[in-house]
């Protein structure tokens, strides 16, 4: 029921994302458009609207929701990996690791693509460093040697941030630098989105078929294993699955928090923490949400405001409200 | 050794040495669990119960000899094909997200489902005939995290239940429960003993085994202290050599075993 509202939720959002903006735009003229794209055929409003739906609108408004549910997704699975539902996507270091490939990019003066190829590729390894040494770390719990690890590792990588902008360009690379760090769903081209989506689509596939499975994970280890699953095979692949999503999502969006931690705490408030009910509705109020904050981004004020920003003001407040629900519901 | 009996045998060690990688805790265990027993292990603290337990679950590699689940070599035993014979019932104290009961009971049937199975219809018999079974129906929409210790160690029996399982291992079933959560579940090893199942557990309390064991091993700085009837193991030399406490038994009118209680110094 919750998930066919929050189904509804989305659809309702990725209307209003369409119509307002700069250029407002009726239902009807909407309505018009879409179906002379469909049909094939012509309409008697201005062309310069089809290039606003086409070209901005609609690839925004589904670049929002797919980041957004993506985000949710990795954090609901990192949250249950690590039976912590403290933990944001970014616990192995992949915003790190994604925001200096970035910051390296743009500091050598490489094109757009090159920026979200090296955010991708810097995710991705950081996360596999952190993997490498959390498994070389012998003698300590695998998941606080990870989550230690990870902490350490970003630390670094935020060192190595700190010392490219220092060394930027102040009028040019700098501002580029501030500006992809705050994340922003603005630049997000059709080309982008079709680079991105398969990557997040071949992350979220394996995690939907596996979220039933995903309970025994937030086990403990030695229950795992004693109710018949191979804990260490099966924690690997959610890792990789949920890294890649996160990567794919960072590398066009930049930086945007709070969803991966906020969204499935509030899911497992709602329907409770059994994974394969908590994913799915996880998934559809991380699109929602990060929709509505960009739609708000872009009509709240005559400049656009950083949604990562937004999504801060936002979650910490909200965060703190579920935190202090839960806490009053518990003792119930 | 005739098939038959390797049959009956849910597992059995051989010049078992065992302890966690890089430290041996134990040497030259030799056990037998068969079908339809209950094994009882009594050591102090640090002895290596759980060491032991976790080793013949296959959770850590044994260090020497060999453990054999129904005649086949534990390391050759596939995660599923353990779990289908023998399931972990640990300490009820572990904390989890806030599931109901019901979903902790249908974790059981993780090795009968596939990959990327949920479970269904047979699935959830299973699960509300192991809660039947143990009358916590009552609880199934419960969170686990919210009900009482005594009834997370029942829940988390459930799921064993609903696992299939021929051997539970059950690590300190009774501990942190009250007088009448113990008891409880000391009746529940016994039902589960008449309805021909294994029960493997150890427990603190020399009483446990004397009430509901078949076998009882003693364990003492990881190694074999006896092995037997508890009647015979179970005795006050025995029990001053493994806790250093003087203890006496005292033969009870109303049942076959006698009751063990430390002596206490006069006065």
């Amino acid at each position: 029921m919750l998930t066919i509202m929050s189904l509804a939720l989305l659809i309702v959002l990725l209307i209003v994302a369409l119509l307002v903006g700069r250029f407002a735009i009726s239902p009807g003229e909407l309505v018009a458009i879409l179906w002379a794209k469909l049909t094939g055929g012509s309409h008697a409003l201005p062309a310069a609207l089809d290039a606003v739906i086409f070209e901005i609108r609609i690839p925004r408004a589904i670049a929002a929701a797919l980041i957004g549910g993506a985000l949710a997704a990795a954090g609901a699975v990192y949250q249950n990996l690590f039976r912590n539902p403290l933990v944001s996507p970014d616990i192995l270091g992949v915003s790190s690791g994604a925001a200096l490939g970035a910051v390296l990019a743009i500091f050598l003066s490489l094109p757009v693509v090159a920026v979200q190829g090296f955010a991708f590729a810097g995710g991705l390894l950081a996360v596999a460093m952190v993997v490498f040494i959390g498994n070389a770390v012998r003698g300590h719990d695998p998941i606080l040697a990870l989550i230690l690890t990870g902490v350490v590792v970003g630390t670094l990588l935020g060192a190595g941030i700190a010392m490219i902008k220092y060394l930027a360009d102040p009028y040019n690379q700098l501002p580029a630098i501030t500006f992809w760090l705050l994340g922003s769903l603005s630049t997000i081209s059709p080309a982008d989105l079709m680079i991105a989506l398969p990557l997040v689509l071949a992350g979220l596939i394996p995690i939907y078929l596996l979220r039933w499975r995903m309970n025994v994970l937030s086990l403990s280890d030695d229950e795992a294993r004693a109710l018949g699953v191979n804990v260490a095979w099966l924690r690997a692949v959610l890792i990789t699955c949920a890294t890649l999503i996160t990567a794919a999502a960072v590398a066009i969006s930049g930086i945007i928090g709070w969803i991966g931690l906020l969204i499935p705490h509030a899911a497992r408030l709602l329907v409770g923490p059994e994974f394969a009910r908590m994913l799915p509705l996880s998934m559809l109020l991380g699109a929602s949400f990060l929709l509505a904050v960009d739609t708000v981004a872009r009509i709240a004020a005559t400049i656009e405001l950083p949604p990562g920003v937004l999504t801060a003001l936002i979650g910490a407040p909200l965060f703190l409200w579920l935190l202090s629900g839960s806490n009053s519901r518990a003792r119930q | 050794m005739r098939e038959k009996d390797k049959e009956k045998d849910l597992i059995e060690t051989h010049a078992l040495a065992y302890g966690h990688p890089g430290r041996t805790l134990g040497h030259d265990i030799n056990l037998t669990v068969s079908t339809g027993e209950v094994l009882c292990v009594l050591g102090p603290n640090g002895g290596g119960k759980t060491t032991l337990f976790r080793t013949l679950l296959g959770l850590l590699p044994a260090h020497e000899g060999s453990i054999s689940l129904r005649g086949k070599p534990l390391q050759d035993c596939t995660p599923v094909e353990c779990a289908r014979i023998m399931a972990y019932v640990p300490q009820a104290g572990n904390s989890y997200f806030a599931f109901t009961v019901r979903d902790v009971v249908l974790m059981g049937r993780t090795a009968h489902l596939g990959l990327f199975a949920r479970p269904g219809v047979s699935d959830l018999d299973a699960a509300n005939a192991a809660m039947t079974e143990l009358n916590i129906t009552h609880l199934a929409d419960k969170t686990f995290t919210q009900i009482s210790g005594g009834e997370r160690q029942l829940a988390l029996i459930a799921r064993a239940l609903a696992q299939e399982a021929l051997l539970l291992v059950m690590d300190e079933p009774t501990a942190s429960l009250d007088f009448a959560n113990q008891a409880l579940i000391l009746h529940e090893i016994v039902r589960l003993k008449t309805s021909g199942r294994s029960v493997l557990f150890c427990t603190h309390d020399p009483d446990h085994a004397l009430q509901c064991a078949d076998r009882t091993l003693l364990l003492q700085h990881g190694n074999v202290l006896a092995l037997g009837a508890p009647r015979e193991v179970v005795t006050a030399a025995n029990l001053k050599t493994l806790y250093g406490v003087d203890v006496e038994l005292i033969e009870s009118p109303s049942r076959e075993q006698p009751f063990c209680r430390p002596k206490l110094p006069p006065g």
